[in-house]
């Protein structure tokens, strides 16, 4: 798992980079026929790579089309100023025209419309899209040194989802452990060496070390594998950042997150008969985590909703719908305090419920207790 | 100073009493039968001595001293279900445990290679707990529960699963343990084991203490007043004997309650019978304990 990341993160660049490498703008001279139906579609016949020939009916554009000197022609109908419709004929399926070929259709149709009437210069401008680039200010006016953009979500949210992962991965497995341990009946072994209380603080910090390494060697390796894909795949890449405030956070709410997910896990490993059964329980019990990731979009398009700043407080969505709002927006101070302060609480509140637990059923084999069972034995025990 | 002492232990669990007012003694170089029906409250009475669960009242001392993390490391367990980590390699399981006890990897290892060797298990110390033998891996938990050499090893059915071999090695190494002054207390159903090994026991029903002390003395109060005969011929029938029951190769006679053993001896002697067996029936502790729990079943 902690090389798998990291090595299928590799994987993915040079997928992309392969795909996009066949998908570059078309090198070799393409030849594309089309038919002048309204009349006046002489000029810009190159485009590019792409060269357009006029034919003067469908039928002879169709008979070229089919001795394959053509790849695909087009029909500019004599109603086209009103309908807008151009109808491409191919002898490929695909799901709709190349980028490029529709660039050079919507271009040639274009020039040709304002040929004469306004500056070649406008005719350009038309043709490109503005290109919109948002600059983030601070409070002085000085420009941020954190800007936003798109590329900022992503490594929250591949972060967001290693983080649930991982928090998931290693309680399961601390559940796990405990779970085969109850049913070969080890405790007992490990009991007359060791206390409860030693027992569970032992596996809680030798689980969440291991974890802990993975976490640490994905954050490493995050500026390693962007650096490569900026230069290989770049564009969007290129405008994430990898801020110190991120990687804090990322390690802190790792620990603070696996640390209470481990004591709830061993709290259900400690009263169910086996593992499985308490695989079942610890799934009901991760789903808060992962609610932030199910919410990704409605995060990126209302990032200022009151309900994340509820996932924000909630001690079992916290670890990761922080990590995903750190992308989107800012979060106010005060909502990191009281995250962290009621995710601490938490910690501790369960860990003392947990040694309690722990002392009771660890050695009950049988059926699992109900929750009111559990709840009275915690008042007595 | 006793190697165990017990005193009026109480323990319940939802508001049923499991272990009521028991206490017991075992001393050092001494082996100490645990006995009593399914449920009777034994392994409860052994966790509490292990410290793994505490008593709701009463009092545990191990070789002089309250229960506590250091007196953990003076106990070996062996506990009736078995378990270890299945894919952990043997000679591993071993010092993983003994490591949980305070001894350092290279005293451990020094160690389990030797009761390794002494139990013929040396040449399979590499292979996985999983590919063992169930006899091959009650062997190694048994290591497991010496290898720190504790001054206590409470043994819960030692003998399940043992071929006669394994059985007669563990039982030579439990009377060498014994030699070297260690307390050894064994809780088992398997009363021949008992009467072999045993010098003191325990018998615990429903939670509570039924019978306890010297074995030999505890037989010697159950016995029934009769004698076991093989002599040539059909005995005689002598005054002093109220019935002669016939078991196969020998005869017992059952003696009033004014005639004791030695007179009956005489009498058959000077009736001019040839004695080849003359013995005081005890009974087998098996009997005993049917009756004790029988009893108390009533």
């Amino acid at each position: 798992m902690t090389l798998i990341v990291p090595v299928l993160a590799l994987l993915l660049i040079g997928v992309a980079q392969l795909v996009s490498g066949t998908a570059r703008p078309v090198t070799e001279a393409v030849t594309i026929g089309y038919v002048d139906e309204l009349g006046g579609f002489q000029q810009y016949t190159t485009q590019g790579n792409i060269t357009l020939v006029r034919y003067d009916t469908s039928n002879d554009a169709t008979d070229v089309l089919i001795s394959g000197n053509i790849s695909q022609y087009f029909v500019i109908p004599a109603d086209y100023i009103f309908t807008g419709m151009i109808k491409l004929y191919t002898l490929q399926k695909q799901l709709a025209a190349s980028t490029a070929v529709t660039a050079a259709i919507n271009n040639f149709l274009t020039s040709n419309l304002l040929a004469g009437k306004v500056p070649a210069a406008t005719i350009a401008r038309i043709e490109t899209a503005p290109n919109l680039v948002t600059i983030r200010l601070t409070e002085t006016g000085a420009v941020a040194p954190e800007q936003g953009g798109y590329g900022n979500l992503i490594i929250p949210f591949v972060f967001g989802i290693l983080l649930a992962l991982s928090i998931i991965v290693s309680s399961t497995y601390l559940l796990q452990g405990l779970g085969d341990e109850k049913e070969n009946r080890l405790i007992e072994i490990l009991l007359s060496s060791v206390s409860a209380r030693q027992l569970l603080t032992g596996k809680v910090l030798g689980i969440g070390a291991a974890g802990l390494v993975q976490v640490a060697f994905w954050v490493i390796s995050a500026p390693f594998l962007l650096s490569l894909a900026s230069s290989s795949i770049g564009g969007l890449i290129s405008t994430i950042q990898l801020p110190i405030s991120f990687v804090v956070l990322a390690v802190a709410y790792f620990i603070l997150g696996y640390s209470l997910f481990a004591v709830i896990s061993a709290a259900i490993g400690a009263i169910s008969s086996g593992s499985r059964e308490g695989q079942q329980l610890i799934g009901v019990i991760t789903i808060p985590l992962l609610i932030p990731l199910w919410f990704t979009s409605l995060l990126m398009f209302f990032p200022d909703s009151p309900a994340w700043t509820f996932f924000t407080i909630f001690p079992l969505s916290s670890p990761v719908e922080v990590i995903m709002r750190l992308g989107v927006s800012e979060i106010p101070a005060w909502q990191l305090v009281a995250s962290i302060g009621v995710l601490v609480l938490t910690i501790v509140g369960t860990l003392l419920l947990t040694t309690r637990i722990f002392r009771t059923y660890l050695l009950m084999y049988g059926k699992r207790p109900g929750p009111g069972e559990v709840l009275r034995n915690l008042r007595s025990g | 100073m006793q190697a165990v002492e017990v005193s009026h232990i109480v323990k319940s669990f939802a508001d049923k009493v499991v272990v009521n007012d028991v206490s017991f003694s075992v001393a050092q170089g001494e082996i100490f039968g645990l006995i009593g029906p399914n449920g009777a409250g034994k392994t409860t009475t052994i966790r509490m001595m292990m410290d793994i669960i505490k008593p709701d009242s009463g009092d545990v001392t191990i070789l002089g001293e309250k229960l506590s993390e250091a007196t953990k490391n003076e106990l070996g367990y062996l506990p009736e279900e078995r378990g270890l980590y299945k894919k952990l390699r043997v000679l591993d399981s071993i010092i993983y445990l003994a490591s949980l006890k305070g001894v350092d990897a290279r005293s451990a290892q020094k160690r389990a290679s030797e009761l390794l060797d002494q139990t013929g298990m040396l040449p399979h110390k590499t292979k996985k707990i999983e590919e063992l033998s169930r006899g091959m891996g009650q062997i190694i938990q048994f290591i497991v529960s010496v290898v720190h050499d504790p001054e206590l090893v409470v043994l819960d059915e030692p003998f399940a699963g043992l071929d006669p071999v394994n059985r007669d090695l563990l039982k030579s190494m439990l009377l060498g343990l014994r030699n070297q002054g260690k307390a050894l207390i064994l809780s088992t159903h398997q009363m021949n084991e008992i009467e072999e090994l045993c010098d003191r026991i325990l018998m615990i029903d429903h939670g509570r203490s039924v019978l306890y002390g010297n074995l030999a003395e505890i037989k010697t109060r159950y016995r029934s007043n009769s004698v076991l005969l093989v002599s040539d011929g059909e005995p005689r029938q002598v005054p002093g004997v109220t019935e002669i029951r016939t078991h196969r190769g020998y005869v017992e006679l059952v003696l009033d309650e004014n005639t004791t053993p030695q007179q009956v001896l005489e009498r058959l002697v000077s009736h001019g019978t040839v004695i080849s067996r003359f013995e005081v029936a005890t009974p087998p502790l098996n009997e005993i304990f049917l009756k004790v729990v029988g009893k108390a079943h009533e």
